[in-house]
């Protein structure tokens, strides 16, 4: 596979056509607008339909439809967009439909600012909207794992009908790095199953609602996606461990670019002689408590790093079933913590520990 | 030193960000880990851009880099922000046509090319980003000179009639990195 140099957003775009995404539904803005932008010139191209909507609200709304209709979908914003997007996602959740969301954020709250943050973890894997359900978030933390991610996003979001989150900072969108893609030009067309409104002549009509007064149907669908989530937690858990093979007093864990900012700070300590593990957790929702239950139980501490002022330290805090001493550093509204700022506080903390 | 960290900075249009792309397509082509992360802050034309390519054997950790390895700065408000964030031993290149002070830094190399001048003289002052490029290729030979020749082929095949001026700009940068790194 040839390599070819694409900033994030581009690539993300290109990923979603190799996946045999060919509806685009969105609304431009910064970090993420390449995205809309790329696919509203290659769409055209491979026999998609680009439709850039008159708001979020809306671009939400047509992939409900598109995803009713059985048609492989994407919507990609950031963070006030993907506020704004919240009410579709809860009724598509609702109805089971599988949809690909991609929040490239940016820092708020509020309008923000345009600059890279992390602070929509909450919004991702805790509170997206009204009502009990989960959609399964995804962090790449390269340009090549954002293309891989969001080609698995369709698969994942296909085989659970559910809605499919990747979160990425607006410095994954907007930088460039080597990728390759899938040799198949354009995947399949989804399968829209027993469900997808595909016209009824010759069957029994299908009803994609998400409207139920009776409490006791309500209650049944409540359950079925519960006992839904349940199974993706078992089955599509990913993460990864860097510099844990060794041992290490100090475990820092971190999550998409914050983890590449990490890594290089370790590379740089263990020449100093200081060995400190990382663990990324790659789904943030489920997250994968066990692995890193396991991988905080061999540190004396941990440190959770995120350019947000502390959203996934609470998953970590539930991953720490040993009760040891959990720290977190950060920070955000536009500002990156740099390598060398997450190595002194790595200093500080082993140097507090010998005390 | 195992990663190469090259920050170029200018005002926004001055084309430091094209030159940054084109510095990681020649290292991708050697086979190279690359990154290239732009500043995209609310800038406009006139406004300050930067951007950071890291070029390394292993995959690239963080491509956020506030201590770079080298540092090619367009004009003055770039130098007196990234001149003191260079790593000891590190480079600097200056276009002393428009900046008119000096890297106040004993602990670096200080290259000073007059990026507008050679570039004028190469068929177009607005290729000095190219020459700024080539002068830091040609010291520093992290690629290939012919390489990066070609990738400024592919960048403008669109533009061809811009292609001369700009090769020659490169070249010239080039040739002047080559006599400043013989000189010591």
């Amino acid at each position: 596979m040839t390599k070819v140099l694409m900033k994030g957003n581009e690539a993300i775009g290109e990923a979603a056509i190799r996946a045999g995404c060919l509806h685009f539904f969105g609304y431009p803005i910064t970090p993420q607008s390449e995205v809309p932008e790329y696919l509203s010139k290659r769409l055209p191209e491979v026999g998609g339909q680009y439709v850039q909507a008159e708001s979020e609200v809306a671009a939400s709304n047509m992939i409900y439809g598109a995803a009713g209709v059985g048609m492989r979908v994407l919507t990609t914003s950031s963070s006030p967009g993907i506020s704004l997007m919240a009410e579709a996602l809860s009724y598509i959740a609702c109805c089971e439909l599988p949809v690909v969301v991609v929040n490239i954020m940016r820092c708020g709250p509020g309008l923000g600012g345009i600059l890279p943050s992390q602070s929509d973890y909450f919004q991702a894997t805790k509170g997206t909207a009204h009502g009990d359900f989960d959609i399964i978030v995804l962090a790449p933390s390269s340009v090549q794992e954002a293309v891989d991610l969001t080609i698995i996003s369709f698969e994942l979001a296909e085989k659970y009908r559910n809605p499919v989150m990747v979160i990425g900072d607006g410095m994954i969108g907007q930088m460039m790095e080597p990728v390759s893609f899938p040799d198949k030009e354009i995947g399949p067309p989804l399968d829209p199953g027993d469900w997808g409104l595909t016209g009824c002549k010759d069957r029994p009509r299908r009803i994609v609602n998400s409207l139920y007064l009776d409490p006791d149907l309500l209650y049944q669908q409540n359950i079925k996606l519960k006992e839904k989530f349940e199974l993706i937690k078992q089955n599509e858990l990913r993460f990864e461990l860097y510099n844990c093979d060794e041992p290490y007093d100090l475990l820092l864990v971190g999550f998409g670019m914050m983890a590449r900012i990490c890594k290089t700070a370790i590379d740089q300590l263990k020449a100093e002689g200081l060995n400190v593990g990382l663990f990324r957790p790659i789904t943030v929702n489920p997250f994968p408590y066990e692995a890193c239950a396991e991988a905080i139980g061999r540190s004396k501490s941990v440190i959770s790093v995120e350019m947000n002022m502390g959203q996934m330290i609470e998953d970590v805090r539930l991953a720490n079933v040993e009760g040891k001493p959990v720290d977190f550093f950060g920070k955000t509204g536009g500002l990156i913590p740099a390598v060398e700022e997450v190595q002194d506080k790595v200093r500080e903390s082993l140097a507090a520990m010998k005390k | 030193m195992e990663v190469t960290e090259v920050l170029m900075a200018g005002f926004g249009g001055q084309g430091m960000l094209l030159s940054g792309k084109l510095l990681a397509y020649a290292a991708m082509n050697l086979g190279k880990e690359v990154s290239w992360l732009p500043s995209y802050g609310p800038e406009m034309r006139g406004g300050t851009a930067n951007v950071t390519v890291c070029i390394s054997e292993r995959p690239v950790g963080s491509p956020y880099i506030t201590q770079p390895t080298a540092l090619l700065v367009m004009n003055q408000p770039s130098l007196e922000k990234f001149g003191v964030r260079v790593k000891e031993k590190g480079l600097i290149v200056v276009n002393d046509t428009l900046v008119p002070i000096k890297a106040d830094r004993d602990d670096c190399s200080v290259l000073y090319i007059s990026a507008g001048e050679i570039a004028q003289e190469a068929g177009t002052v607005r290729a000095a980003n190219l020459v700024m490029l080539g002068a830091y290729v040609g010291w520093s030979g992290i690629v290939e000179k012919e390489t990066t020749i070609e990738m400024i082929k592919k960048e403008f095949a669109r533009k061809a009639k811009f292609i001369p001026a700009n090769v020659a700009a490169f070249e010239a940068g080039f040739d002047k990195g080559l006599k400043l790194r013989g000189e010591g």
